[in-house]
């Protein structure tokens, strides 16, 4: 029998259909997979409450705590009163609902988007929500995962499914070799400064192309979470051998004849030779350069080699007026080259680059070297689990020793909802994924950096790749 | 959730592109764990300047915000749209919303109307001319109208079914609950499950 050729996103699409809609209402989706945090869930209980409903799946839901918790003193009670309400909110509609969560202490806590795929729950070809942007992330296993609003965790937590309107798809093609000191997270940054914050609205982006394959499963993570930042619904990357074995013997992945079961399903994903993409777009790995945010938001973006561009040369008047807003915001100048600013502080951490690997990577960088003078480096793991593998392999160390500050896992100064801020007018190197205007505390500037970049300029105090250390240490 | 279908009121010109919900109510504000209340939160950080467009007198009881491209970009954070709610906003118009946001606004009554970027020129332009001035959204024709200026938005037919009848999005899934019954029946054994917990 003849198969119309689809993509990976329309077959997961496709795979979860409860209803049809008709005469243009959404389609009906089951969801395999619902995250909830703190922050995006009160009101969803509440409106449960009001309505006199139940979570209809307790076991295909999981709290943590993540945005709002202290990454100090984690022993003690939260000081911030507001702070410890929202917690202790989550605490009682989990206990009242039925639902598993891990609580700030627990050896299972952490940034949600870290602590899912950890335990096995992100699986290939599975559908995931949560009320955060970033979910797209698991879409790393190539699973279409989506950020919702509080409404929609309310209607996921009622029904287990979720009206959704069709979605276009785009293949991001990024074929090469990536140079040494280019990381998915440059990758990322390049597709979104290419294609813009709205340039894949609509979308389900695609990675695809010999440089995605030969990333690992926590690079692909990095890609897939920042999908949001180009205004895409979703980001995927088709399951391969790597996914299996990431996932192979993971507290909740499939066991024994469901393993087998579940691989052959998934070895069935894969976009089909033939299928059409609603939208292409193409990058050249080989000449990839580190890259290096210079604006307040992460489509304002160069490669790290490059100046501060002049606005004056921006064809789109409304770019021109964002990028004139965001240098004075920035306190930038055009023409400045990226290297010759200087930074105050560097944020390792968040759910795009907190993983066991962005803190080795950082670790090799730093292992031996001095940190810039009056520079303020704060070092954030994204899960509990991550912050004891890192001290099982002495990371911590090299970090402690370096000058940086070792915390436990949360989402920290990414978002600055807990006492991790940036003070007014300061300026930060962050592997976080969002440079807004007073993202990371009031007035504070940011710079999206890979966890290479952020370790390099904390070494040299300002926007350094690790190729600036090799040229210092043989100008010395 | 209250029916919609036509209203006249006055009108603010947001002459931003880019407006992320980090700007339309900062993280600090998202601690609440009430659903209203949050008026004072929204553009928070923009409206301690005297001359931000909300602080002019004459666009003091704006129920209408006409912004630029790419409104509502970022966060997930439903809170952007209590914020401009509870301030008292029921229609956000721009040239071009991000997904999330534009599902939020649909949840809670907001209208968020695209239009194209030469009619935000010329609705910035005409209320600039005339600040305080009045705007008809009419959800039915789909037409934002300030005197003989009539301008056509768009927003997706079941959303504005939705809203004109000011149904609840639950309740119309409970609907089809046989057919989520019946699809649960059939789900395969592999899927994830969270409960029990395993080591």
């Amino acid at each position: 029998m003849l198969t119309n050729p689809l993509t990976l996103a329309e077959k997961v699409w496709n795979d979860h259909l409860v209803v049809k809609g008709q005469d243009g209402a959404p389609d009906l989706l089951y969801i395999d997979l619902h995250l909830v945090h703190e922050v995006t869930s009160p009101q969803a209980f509440d409106g449960l409450r009001m309505a006199g409903r139940k979570v209809r799946r307790p076991d295909l839901t999981i709290a943590t705590e993540d945005h709002n918790t202290p990454t100090l003193d984690i022993d003690k009670p939260i000081a911030d009163v507001t702070s410890r309400t929202q917690i202790e909110a989550l605490r009682k509609n989990a206990a009242e609902f039925g639902i598993r969560i891990h609580s700030l202490g627990d050896i299972e806590q952490g940034i949600v988007h870290v602590v899912g795929p950890q335990l096995g729950l992100t699986m290939p070809g599975i559908t995931v929500v949560c009320g955060d942007s970033h979910t797209s992330t698991h879409g790393a296993f190539g699973a279409l995962a989506m950020g919702i609003g509080t409404s929609e965790v309310e209607h996921v937590l009622a029904t287990q499914t979720l009206p959704l309107t069709p979605f276009k798809t785009m293949a991001i093609n990024v074929d090469g070799h990536l140079r040494p000191g280019v990381t998915a997270k440059d990758i990322i940054l390049a597709v979104i400064a290419k294609i813009g914050t709205g340039g894949g609205q609509g979308y389900v982006l695609e990675y695809r192309g010999s440089a995605i394959e030969a990333l690992s499963i926590e690079a692909r993570m990095t890609i897939c979470n920042m999908s949001i930042e180009a205004g895409a619904r979703a980001g995927m990357v088709a399951p391969d051998e790597k996914t299996f074995e990431y996932l192979l013997g993971r507290p909740h992945s499939p066991q024994g004849a469901h393993w087998d079961a579940a691989v052959a399903y998934w070895r069935t994903l894969p976009t089909d030779a033939g299928a059409k993409f609603d939208a292409e777009v193409f990058l050249d790995a080989n000449t990839l350069d580190p890259f290096v945010t210079w604006g307040t938001n992460p489509g304002q973006g160069v490669s790290l080699n490059d100046r501060v561009p002049d606005p004056e040369t921006i064809s789109d008047p409304n770019e021109r007026a964002a990028a004139e807003r965001a240098l004075e915001y920035m306190d930038l100048r055009a023409g400045t080259k990226l290297k010759d600013i200087k930074v105050d502080t560097v944020f390792l951490g968040s759910c795009t680059n907190s993983r066991i690997e962005d803190l080795r990577a950082a670790a090799e960088i730093i292992k031996g070297q001095t940190k810039a003078d009056g520079l303020r480096m704060l070092v954030v793991p994204g899960s509990a689990r991550v912050r004891l593998q890192a001290e099982a392999e002495g990371l911590d160390q090299i970090f402690k020793d370096f000058g940086a500050e070792w915390r436990f896992a949360g989402c920290s100064m990414c978002l600055g909802m807990n006492p991790d801020q940036l003070a007014p007018g300061e300026r930060a190197a962050s592997t976080s994924n969002r440079n807004f205007e007073g993202r990371q505390g009031k007035g504070a500037r940011t710079h999206l950096v890979s966890p290479l970049v952020a370790a390099a300029t904390a070494i040299r105090g300002t926007l350094s790749a690790p190729a600036d250390l090799i040229a210092d240490a043989e100008a010395n | 959730m209250q029916k919609f279908t036509t209203f006249s009121a006055v009108v603010a010109p947001l002459r931003r592109s880019n407006v992320d919900t980090d700007q339309i109510i900062p993280a600090f504000y998202l601690k609440r764990i009430t659903k209203t209340g949050f008026e004072d939160a929204l553009f928070a950080s923009w409206r301690n300047d005297p001359d931000f467009v909300l602080n002019q007198p004459a666009y003091k009881n704006a129920e209408v915000l006409i912004a630029g491209p790419d409104f509502g970009t970022g966060s997930s954070r439903e809170h952007a749209v209590w914020a401009l709610r509870d301030y008292g906003f029921k229609a956000v118009l721009s040239a071009k919303f991000a997904d999330i946001f534009r599902g939020n606004a649909g949840k809670q009554g907001l209208v968020a109307g695209q239009i194209t970027e030469a009619d935000t020129e010329a609705l910035w332009a005409a209320i600039e001319a005339n600040p305080g001035v009045s705007i008809t959204i009419d959800l039915e024709a789909k037409t934002a109208s300030i005197g003989a200026l009539v301008v056509p938005f768009e927003i997706d037919e079941y959303t504005r079914w939705r809203l004109i009848e000011g149904l609840d999005d639950i309740g119309l899934t409970l609907r089809d609950e046989q057919s989520i019954t019946d699809f649960e029946a059939k789900r395969e054994s592999w899927r994830p499950k969270t409960l029990p917990a395993r080591p």
